[in-house]
């Protein structure tokens, strides 16, 4: 069968595509689209330590429900965000958005 | 066990049998076996998708005071095979700038959307795909495959007719998940499960009894998502020519057209398994499975019917007053109706099923009088703000 | 190498390579459906684990709602059909230097943790985990607090998304 390592290295991989995503990226929805592979990857972390630990413990699921909620409250205000400031500067290159930058 | 009480176990275990003993390993011949199974029921599914062709146009026809096909063959039968024959030679064309792969992945999408939602329905009590325990919630997650599907098709056409009609339907399905999955939370309320076979081997009374409003809100919503009249904006022929699939043409057309079709057919499955008792029929169904496959079939057909008959009936609405419609009268009844009926539920579950019967109607009755008297109190304060309130008092003398 | 394993690096791989081409794609409506693939994926990753209800949840949050949003977003904010400029920034070495950093270095302390190559135990029969998930978030011993308050967070998300999107005229 499958060993746990399995599934915390493709998490890790998957992080780390992610976290490179949210660096590297010039547009804000792009470095959006990271921080969801990021929060996947942790998501890949918590079901597979409910399922390799204790099964009746079911805390992993739930902190991977817990991390749905916020998920999809981080999408909703910061796209909300992105096209409010799209509306007013009209780009979404996040390093064209320097006001506070002197 | 013969071949008459469980004939897939029969067939399966007969055809595991010939491929082990052709030398094949044991789990690839379940496998095999297991896809033939899938093979075959998409099979069956086609030509029942071939002959709702048909019954759509005769239908429709007789609404219009027609008679619909009537050349080919006895009552235009064979009319769809050649409809097939002709979607088949027409031209497949691309249009310039469409983004090819996309453009090409969607119609697959949206036909595999509503094949994939068969998995989990039980033509029999020992007939279905897999038995999942949230068989409910995957009747939503199909339902998201199809809306990517559909702005998929919508982007990649390059054309702006189609987006709009993309982002339409897509607003609508959004948002009509929401009541569908309340009044999918109802039938779970009641019979303890989210299991299709578990909701229809509870349903000694028919779940319409227990709650008519949540069958009501179901089929609505199930309309909605179906992108059927009166909602079908995204079609909109008088504004948007026909929506996300106006670039498509030949058989990708056709994969939408039978999709749509099979879509609503499956969707008069549905309500007949949440509401209607499914397979079962009087102790008919312990007869025979076969028996039990015609009595399910035979009312999906009703609910197509049903589904049929709204779109023939009534008219388009606005995408606004739809919109409106979802958010500020059917989402919030839902709710509701989901609180109420789990109160009812924790009150009266030991009471006596007549007790039971009548308190969830009851409550059913109230919920919707109260929330069409706040309507009409709504919809008065709105009239009299752009009227004015002689006119209003003017009207009523 | 059973079966359950080979579907799983089948699985994996393509789960890392649609992560790679979120990362990368120059289209961002391509990058969007790109991170339909790579939440396909960790879905199927999920059915693996035997979690079926995340699996179903992930498709109808992730696939359903929030890719969807995405794709309005990308296509809200394009000023012109093609994008303009190089999709990554002047940094982006740094970012990838970092990345791998990251993945080397949550490997390497990951080696030498005793628990690692854990393989699991067998599920009890009738044992439903839907069922005990339903428990453990209702249950006021369970996790009930954090459930209420991750309901209060999406309404409070919800209000604030419209109020920021709204087009004040």
């Amino acid at each position: 069968m499958i060993p746990l390592s399995w599934y915390l290295i493709l998490a890790a991989a998957l992080f780390s595509i992610g976290l490179f995503g949210v660096l590297a990226r010039r547009n804000a929805v792009a470095i959006l689209l990271g921080v969801e592979l990021m929060l996947n990857a942790v998501n890949i972390n918590l079901v597979s330590f409910w399922r390799y630990g204790d099964i009746s413990l079911m805390a992993g699921q739930v902190f991977a429900i817990i991390v749905f909620a916020v998920a999809a409250a981080e999408v909703a205000v910061g796209l909300a965000l992105v096209i409010s400031v799209y509306r007013r500067r009209n780009t979404v290159v996040a390093e064209d958005l320097d006001l506070l930058k002197w | 066990m013969n071949f008459w009480n469980d004939p897939l176990k029969v067939a399966a275990d007969w055809l595991t049998g010939i491929f082990t003993g052709w030398g094949m390993d044991a789990v690839a011949a379940n496998v095999l076996v297991a896809f033939l199974g899938v093979l075959m029921l998409i099979t069956i599914l086609m030509v029942i998708d071939i002959f709702l062709v048909w019954i759509e146009r005769k239908v429709v026809a007789r609404f219009q005071d027609r008679i619909g096909p009537n050349r080919l063959g006895p009552f235009g039968l064979i009319q769809p095979f050649a409809d097939i024959i002709k979607l088949m030679i027409k031209e497949d064309t691309t249009p310039d700038g469409a983004d090819k792969v996309v453009y090409n992945v969607a119609p697959l999408l949206s036909m595999m959307s509503v094949l994939i939602l068969w998995a989990v329905v039980p033509l029999a009590p020992v007939m279905l795909g897999v038995d999942l325990n949230i068989g409910a919630l995957f009747i939503i997650a199909a339902g998201s495959i199809g809306t990517l599907s559909i702005i998929m098709a919508g982007w990649s056409s390059n054309n702006k007719f189609s987006v709009i009609g993309a982002f339409r339907q897509v607003a609508v399905m959004v948002s009509f998940e929401i009541p569908m999955l309340a009044t999918l939370l109802i039938p779970t309320i009641f019979s303890g499960s989210m299991g299709m076979n578990a909701i229809i081997q509870s349903q000694d009374i028919w779940f319409i009894f227990l709650s008519p409003l949540a069958a009501l809100i179901f089929l609505i919503a199930a309309i909605a998502e179906l992108g059927r009249a009166p909602f079908d904006l995204a079609e909109g022929e008088s504004e948007l020519v026909s929506g996300y699939n106006i670039e498509y043409s030949g058989m990708k057309f056709g994969m939408f057209y039978a999709g749509e079709l099979l879509h609503a057919f499956t969707f008069g499955g549905f309500w007949a398994i949440m509401f209607f008792g499914g397979y079962r029929f009087l102790g008919l169904e312990k007869v025979s499975p076969f028996l039990a496959i015609a009595i399910i079939l035979f009312k999906a057909l009703i609910g197509y019917w049903v589904i049929m008959w709204v779109k023939y009936t009534v008219m388009r609405i606005r995408i606004d007053q739809m919109l409106a419609f979802n958010w500020k009268f059917l989402t919030p009844v839902a709710f509701v109706l989901v609180m109420v009926t789990a109160l009812m539920n924790a009150l009266l579950r030991g009471a006596d099923s007549w007790l039971y019967i009548t308190g969830m109607i009851l409550s059913n009755i109230i919920v919707a009088w109260v929330s069409l008297e706040v309507v009409r109190s709504v919809s008065r304060k709105e009239r009299e703000r752009v009227e004015g309130v002689t006119q209003i008092a003017e009207a009523h003398h | 190498m059973t079966g359950t394993q080979i579907f799983f690096l089948i699985v994996g791989a393509a789960t890392l390579f649609s992560g790679l081409m979120v990362v990368t794609t120059r289209n961002l409506i391509h990058a969007a459906l790109w991170l339909v693939a790579t939440l396909f994926g960790v879905a199927m990753i999920y059915a693996i684990l035997d979690a079926g209800f995340l699996a179903v949840v992930q498709v109808v949050v992730y696939i359903g709602a929030i890719a969807i949003l995405f794709i309005f977003a990308v296509m809200l904010t394009r000023r012109q059909a093609a994008e303009t400029g190089p999709s990554v920034n002047a940094n982006w070495w740094a970012g990838a230097f970092t990345a791998v950093v990251t993945f080397a270095g949550l490997t390497f302390m990951l080696k030498s943790w005793s628990g690692f190559s854990k393989q699991a135990a067998a599920i009890p029969s009738g044992f439903d985990a839907v069922n005990q998930l339903g428990n453990a978030l209702t249950s006021p011993t369970g996790y009930v607090l954090p459930f209420e308050v991750a309901s209060v967070l999406l309404l409070a998300a919800l209000v604030g998304a419209v109020y920021l999107a709204f087009n004040k005229k």
